[in-house]
């Protein structure tokens, strides 16, 4: 990168660093303290500089690894002992008893978890699972199509909110009829995955004419002013207190003690996780997918090659949206309690942060990144209060040096076998 | 040929206005069905602009834009959304090459067949049989076009990792694996080596003798301008100086002057 580039975009991360200090001047810097009915602001000024010089690091980042990425391809691979180890597990995978194997191994592990480990640790497990479901959602948006979306976790709300607004007008109905309150655990899951889709077409809408900052920026208000909605209507939501006593999902009638509780959505989350990898590696090798790819890479040329970009962004909208909302009822089913904080800025970044560290827009990177970002932190517990500053330098490392990230995408390759000059029988392997 | 076939492309006082600048100056151009016709012109003369006007990058200032194909009426397109207007039958490549650079060459292409599948997402989900063939049809076709273009050594190379050469090719193979019946290239040849700019050179004839495509070029390689086209348009600050056969447009005087200053 030469000088005056250089120049240009420290002044272009200068503007958004302003554009977003003043939208969230009203949320980080200003606090409203009600006491004895009188409502009196706090400026906490000290938040000031540190929201700047963050904003400013990042976007600063976020555009040196465009950057980056624009010139990845420039060089030649290097071929490092790790390459060598990588590819060996690639090509040792291809093999059908080997790939096999592997995936009945992992299954094993994945049934008897919480049997070794116990309920701390399937708790645990269950939280990284509903990350593991948000980064791969987000993945579409981001990874996928390309549009940064920071008000995430507005759709993880919906989500929550779908079940706990579910349980909070329907479950009176429910008991004095007898039925199990269970139930709504099952009413929730679809509802809320359509109720997200809706939102998430609703955002694109105004969206549709925006990329990169300028996306990053309206998104992010809306994530902060959706919490803000559901913190400010107390009657409805609950206001800051949320939502509580969620009742557990139903599962054949049987009552159980919280410990097994903790097992069962376990296996619910897993059984999820598996129908979001699934369906989302579906969706990637399609038609729908590509063309998401296509406006990701250049928006002129897929507009230009037959491709509606407004439907498309919708659809990136929709089915990043749509996982979310699944994640949010699990996430309400887990901890039988949500409330506004659950859904900062701050899980929406942590999202993002998963899937840049495990590599945008590929699938085992999502889920990767996403356990190491829920699963490493609960370990390391002593090193709580360093968190942010760990995962600052490790996405700074990452970037720079790893800027496909931890286990980048692994592009589907085709074979072509020649039959006879006029004909050929394509076959396809991964 | 008649002289009476309509035009597929029938430009009518055509002006775009940017701020203050008239980049495009009430120009009137028809391209005839199965001609290669080239528009040639000073940079900044306002080729590119004609491009992204009848291909809907931009909407034109004033004047209107019509094509007539096959057994369709005749329609107005200016204004119309990009997507919409390639959807009818026009494709185009770029000056300053716009491939999908980190996807594969053959999805590249793949890409161009967009429209010519019908898979939803839950078609994509489900995965269900005419799904499986359609992936399967759009993965043959798009080799078929890869072949010739001379670029299915290349299928799984990563766009941005093809010569540069190669890449401008790339972008004429995407374009065509639309479908279209009229294919505007934009300085097709630039940066190629006099090799490729030959090799090209068939490649454009081939595509309008075997694929019937009729092809508008914009092109500063003189000696591929007058070897391919059959008709030339020049612009000059927007405005046109002179149209006319190949041989015409090099005894031109306004055209001498215009390339030589004054
Ligand atoms: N989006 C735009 N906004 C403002 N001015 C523009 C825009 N696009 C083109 N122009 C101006 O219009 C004029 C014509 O540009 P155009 O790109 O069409 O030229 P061209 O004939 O393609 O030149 P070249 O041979 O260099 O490609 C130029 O003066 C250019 O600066
Ligand atoms: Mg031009």
């Amino acid at each position: 990168m030469n000088r005056k580039n250089q120049k240009s975009e420290l002044i272009a991360s200068l503007v958004s660093t302003i554009w977003f200090v003043i939208l969230l001047f009203p949320f980080l810097v200003m606090k409203v303290n009600v006491t004895g009915g009188k409502a009196v602001v706090i400026f906490r000024w000290s938040y000031l500089p540190v929201i700047a010089i963050s904003i400013f690091v990042l976007s600063f980042l976020w555009r040196r690894a465009l950057e980056w990425n624009q010139h990845r391809g420039d060089k030649t691979p290097v071929r490092t002992p790790l390459s060598g180890i990588r590819d060996f597990i690639i090509t040792a995978l291809r093999r059908k008893p080997i790939k096999l194997g592997v995936m009945a191994l992992l299954l094993l592990i994945v049934l008897a978890y919480p049997y070794v480990l116990g309920m701390y640790h399937t708790n645990i497990m269950i939280t990284a699972l509903i990350y593991v479901m948000l980064a791969l959602g987000l993945n579409i948006v981001v990874g996928l199509g390309g549009l940064l979306n920071l008000g995430y976790a507005a759709f993880f709300a919906v989500g929550a909110y779908t079940y706990g607004l579910l349980w909070k007008y329907a479950g009176p109905a429910f008991i004095s009829a007898g039925i199990d309150t269970g139930w709504l655990f099952w009413i929730a899951l679809p509802s809320a995955g359509v109720i997200a889709v809706i939102f998430g077409i609703l955002l694109s809408l105004p969206v549709l004419r925006l990329r990169g900052d300028y996306l990053a920026i309206i998104t992010l208000a809306f994530g902060e002013m959706f919490r803000m909605v559901l913190q400010n209507s107390g009657p409805v939501t609950g206001g800051a207190t949320g939502i509580s006593l969620i009742p557990r999902p139903w599962l054949f009638g049987i009552r159980l003690p919280p410990r097994q509780a903790a097992t069962y959505i376990y296996y619910i989350a897993i059984i999820l996780v598996i129908f979001t990898i699934f369906v989302v590696r579906r969706i990637e090798d399609s038609r729908v997918g590509r063309a998401l790819e296509a406006m990701r890479e250049d928006e002129v040329a897929c507009e230009a090659m037959g491709v509606d970009l407004v439907r498309n962004k919708m659809a990136t909208f929709a089915l990043g949206a749509f996982w979310a909302g699944i994640a949010g009822v699990l996430l309400a089913a887990q901890t039988t309690y949500i409330n506004p904080d659950s859904f900062t800025l701050w899980e929406s970044i942590m999202v993002l942060m998963a899937i840049v560290i495990g590599g945008t827009g590929s699938i085992p990177g999502a889920i990767g990144g996403a356990l190491i970002l829920k699963l490493l932190p609960e370990y390391f517990r002593p090193l709580a209060q360093y968190r942010m500053l760990i995962y600052g330098i490790a996405m700074i490392i990452i970037i720079i040096f790893k800027p496909d990230g931890l286990i980048p995408r692994n592009r589907k390759r085709y074979t072509f076998v020649e039959k006879s000059a006029s004909d050929s029988v394509p076959g396809v392997q991964k | 040929m008649s002289e009476i076939v309509a035009p597929i492309l029938d430009i009518q006082n055509l002006s775009m206005v940017f701020g203050g600048l008239r980049a495009i100056d009430h120009v009137s151009l028809h391209i005839k069905s199965g001609e290669i016709c080239a528009l040639i012109g000073p940079n900044g003369a306002g080729k590119t602009t004609i491009f992204n006007c009848v291909t809907g990058v931009y909407k034109p200032t004033e004047g209107s834009i019509a094509i007539q194909h096959g057994e369709h009426p005749k329609e107005e397109i200016q204004g119309l959304k990009p997507n919409t207007i390639n959807l009818k039958g026009l494709a185009r490549t770029f000056q300053n090459i716009r491939l999908f650079s980190n996807m594969s060459v053959l999805e590249n292409v793949m890409i161009g067949r967009h429209n010519s599948l019908k898979a939803s997402i839950f078609n994509a989900i489900l995965r269900d049989r005419a799904t499986k063939e359609e992936e399967q049809r759009v993965i043959d076709e798009s080799h078929d076009i890869l072949k010739k273009m001379k670029l299915e050594m290349f299928i799984n190379e990563t766009a941005r990792n093809l010569p540069y050469g190669a890449q401008r090719r790339l972008e004429i193979a995407r374009a065509l694996a639309t479908d279209p019946f009229l294919l505007l290239l934009d300085e097709p040849v630039a940066g190629m080596n006099p090799n490729e700019t030959k090799e090209l050179e068939e490649t454009i004839n081939i595509i309008r003798d075997k694929e019937k495509v009729t092809i508008l070029l914009i092109e500063h390689d003189m000696s591929l301008v007058m070897n391919v086209s059959e008709r030339i348009y020049v612009l000059d600050y927007g405005r046109l100086i002179a149209e006319g056969t190949p041989m015409e447009i090099k005894a031109n005087p306004e055209v001498i002057k215009a390339y030589l200053g004054e």
